[in-house]
């Protein structure tokens, strides 16, 4: 049998596969990585019949132009995104996400870009054909680990699909909005403490901006100068996503999915765990405001958090 | 001992072993990195994600959708360490050429130091090193600690890219890097040896937290036609 694959005829701005991310790898330097949105990387597999670990093609902005040869599959795209598929009849059909469709071989999928956020997703039914790294298809550029040389997609470049033996349907689709929220919840650092009283009450009261510079690895912010009345330097330790570390211009930096695993800047603030999608979809020049939760509270916003997530992913099912 | 234990958000636990950085504390660190990274693998422990080890603060990263801070330190109040507890460390040998085009600092490292090179790398090599932590990039060791006379600040102005396989010391550390990465230490020399082994998936990292690590010098001779 001849392979299934795509043909990348456009790869779009910085397409990667991910799926759940690495485990046990921080002590030797090797990050997390994996899906950015990961309730929005769970849908599009969910939407194929796919386990939801399954690896997914994650893209950014503008998405990649695949042509589809030797077969046929199903797929779904999920995120805030503007596709078209171009079927062999020159016919061209507006995508709608959250939807299961099928594709014919030579068919192509046109990921125009992302609306008012970042990142989307493509699942295709069965999984791609890949080969795993540390128990994960994740793409960490910065490392080149994982699939395609841990590189992003080039134009010519193949993505494998797995043969799969039958085409799912029925087709399946849910209605699921991309809520933006501004308002990021944090939980204080352990270097809270080194900033000054009114840096402290600034960094909750005042608005800050996400910058250009955002990418897979961190975002940086730009407003109020948080002071630092202690030391612009800790000893280096530990990083993990969603810390918010302040170098010694005061700008803030939130850590994500392919952050470097040890830093020595002052850590004023962690987002939490239920806010991480959102924070990852945000865009350059989108005006946030961070807002204390506590411990307690968090941990009861990660259970709504997780059971919205289940609640579609059963209605999926 | 841990001294405090604290949480990093609402899905890691942060355990402070105090301020200073010796290997006194480092090996506490990483005697409850070595135990924690056995019940894991036990499955004794349930929702750890990950553990970073550092210089003074071990992190724990969990699963939130599996445990809990408040179950996590509870499960560390209640852990007790035989001092026999068994530390897998060993010891690690690295050659390295410290010509003028792999040592990229002498030139500032004489000035600040007030030592000509050969005083420099007689300093340098006379010292077995202890690896207190790796990371910052897949595999880095930051080793310690470098002996008074040879101490010296990061550059004002860190490199674009320094070049895999250089190595580098600052203040009372010393590091390889495992790949070309924006950096600011003073490069001293350059190793041919691969540090870091991503397609050796059991084992990529040649050096480990707690692991002794001795510098030999080789000559761009040896260096060129290095062969592992």
């Amino acid at each position: 049998m001849s392979e299934i694959f795509f043909e990348i005829l456009r790869p779009g701005i910085n397409t990667t596969i991910q799926d759940y991310g690495r485990k046990y790898l921080y002590h030797i330097g090797v990050t997390v990585s994996g899906a950015m949105d990961l309730r929005n990387h769970k849908l599009a597999n969910a939407l194929v019949s796919n386990n939801t670990q399954e690896a997914t093609v994650e893209f950014a902005y503008q998405g990649p132009l695949l042509k589809l040869k030797n077969g046929k599959i199903n797929f779904a795209i999920t995120g805030d995104v503007v596709f078209k598929i171009i079927r062999k009849n020159s016919e061209v059909e507006n995508g709608k996400c959250y939807k299961n469709y099928f594709l014919e071989q030579e068919e192509q999928i046109d990921i125009i870009s992302t609306k008012n956020s970042v990142y989307g997703y493509l699942a295709i039914g069965g999984g791609l054909k890949l080969k795993s790294y540390w128990d994960s298809f994740s793409v960490n550029t910065k490392a080149n680990i994982g699939p395609n040389n841990g590189k992003k997609f080039s134009i010519s470049e193949k993505i494998q699909i797995k043969n799969s033996i039958e085409v799912k349907g029925p087709d399946r689709q849910i209605e699921y909005n991309n809520v933006s929220n501004k308002s990021i919840r944090v939980i204080k650092g352990t270097n809270f403490d080194y900033f000054s009283p009114k840096s402290q009450s600034k960094f909750f009261k005042e608005e800050y901006s996400v910058t250009n510079l955002t990418d897979r690895m961190g975002m940086r912010l730009k407003g109020s100068i948080l002071e630092n009345i202690k030391s612009t330097n800790i000893k280096s330790e530990g990083l993990i996503k969603g810390v918010i570390q302040v170098p010694a211009d005061g700008n803030p930096i939130i850590l994500l999915n392919d952050h470097g695993t040890i830093g020595g800047y002052p850590k004023i603030a962690v987002v939490i765990s239920a806010d991480l999608d959102k924070v990852s979809q945000l865009t350059p020049n989108t005006k946030i405001k961070f807002e204390e939760v506590s411990l307690e509270d968090a941990e009861n916003l990660f259970k709504n958090y997780l059971s919205e997530t289940n609640k579609y992913l059963n209605e999926i099912n | 001992m841990i001294k405090n234990i604290s949480n990093l958000g609402d899905a890691s636990v942060y355990c402070d072993f105090g301020s200073e950085v010796n290997e006194n504390i480092n090996s506490e660190v990483i005697k409850y990195f070595n135990y924690l990274s056995q019940l894991v693998k036990n499955n004794k422990i349930e929702g750890i994600t990950n553990l970073s080890p550092s210089y003074n603060k071990l992190i724990i990263s969990f699963d939130l959708s599996l445990t809990t801070f408040s179950n996590i330190k509870n499960s560390l109040e209640k852990i007790h360490i035989e001092n026999e507890f068994k530390q897998q460390s060993k010891n690690v040998k690295i050659p390295v050429c410290c010509e003028d085009k792999y040592g990229l600092d002498f030139e500032r490292l004489s000035k600040k130091l007030k030592l000509n090179k050969k005083e420099i790398l007689n300093f340098y090599f006379s010292k077995e090193y202890f690896c207190y932590m790796t990371g910052f990039i897949a595999g880095m060791p930051f080793l310690g600690d470098l002996k008074k006379n040879i101490r010296c600040d990061r550059l004002e102005t860190p490199r674009v890219k320094v070049p895999e396989g250089s190595v580098g010391i600052t203040e009372q550390f010393a590091n390889i890097y495992t790949f070309e990465s924006p950096g600011g230490w003073n490069i001293i020399g350059k190793t041919p040896k691969k540090i870091f082994i991503k397609n050796q998936i059991e084992n990529p990292a040649l050096i480990k937290p707690g692991d002794r690590v001795i510098f030999y010098e080789i000559t761009e001779k040896e260096f060129l036609n290095w062969n592992e």
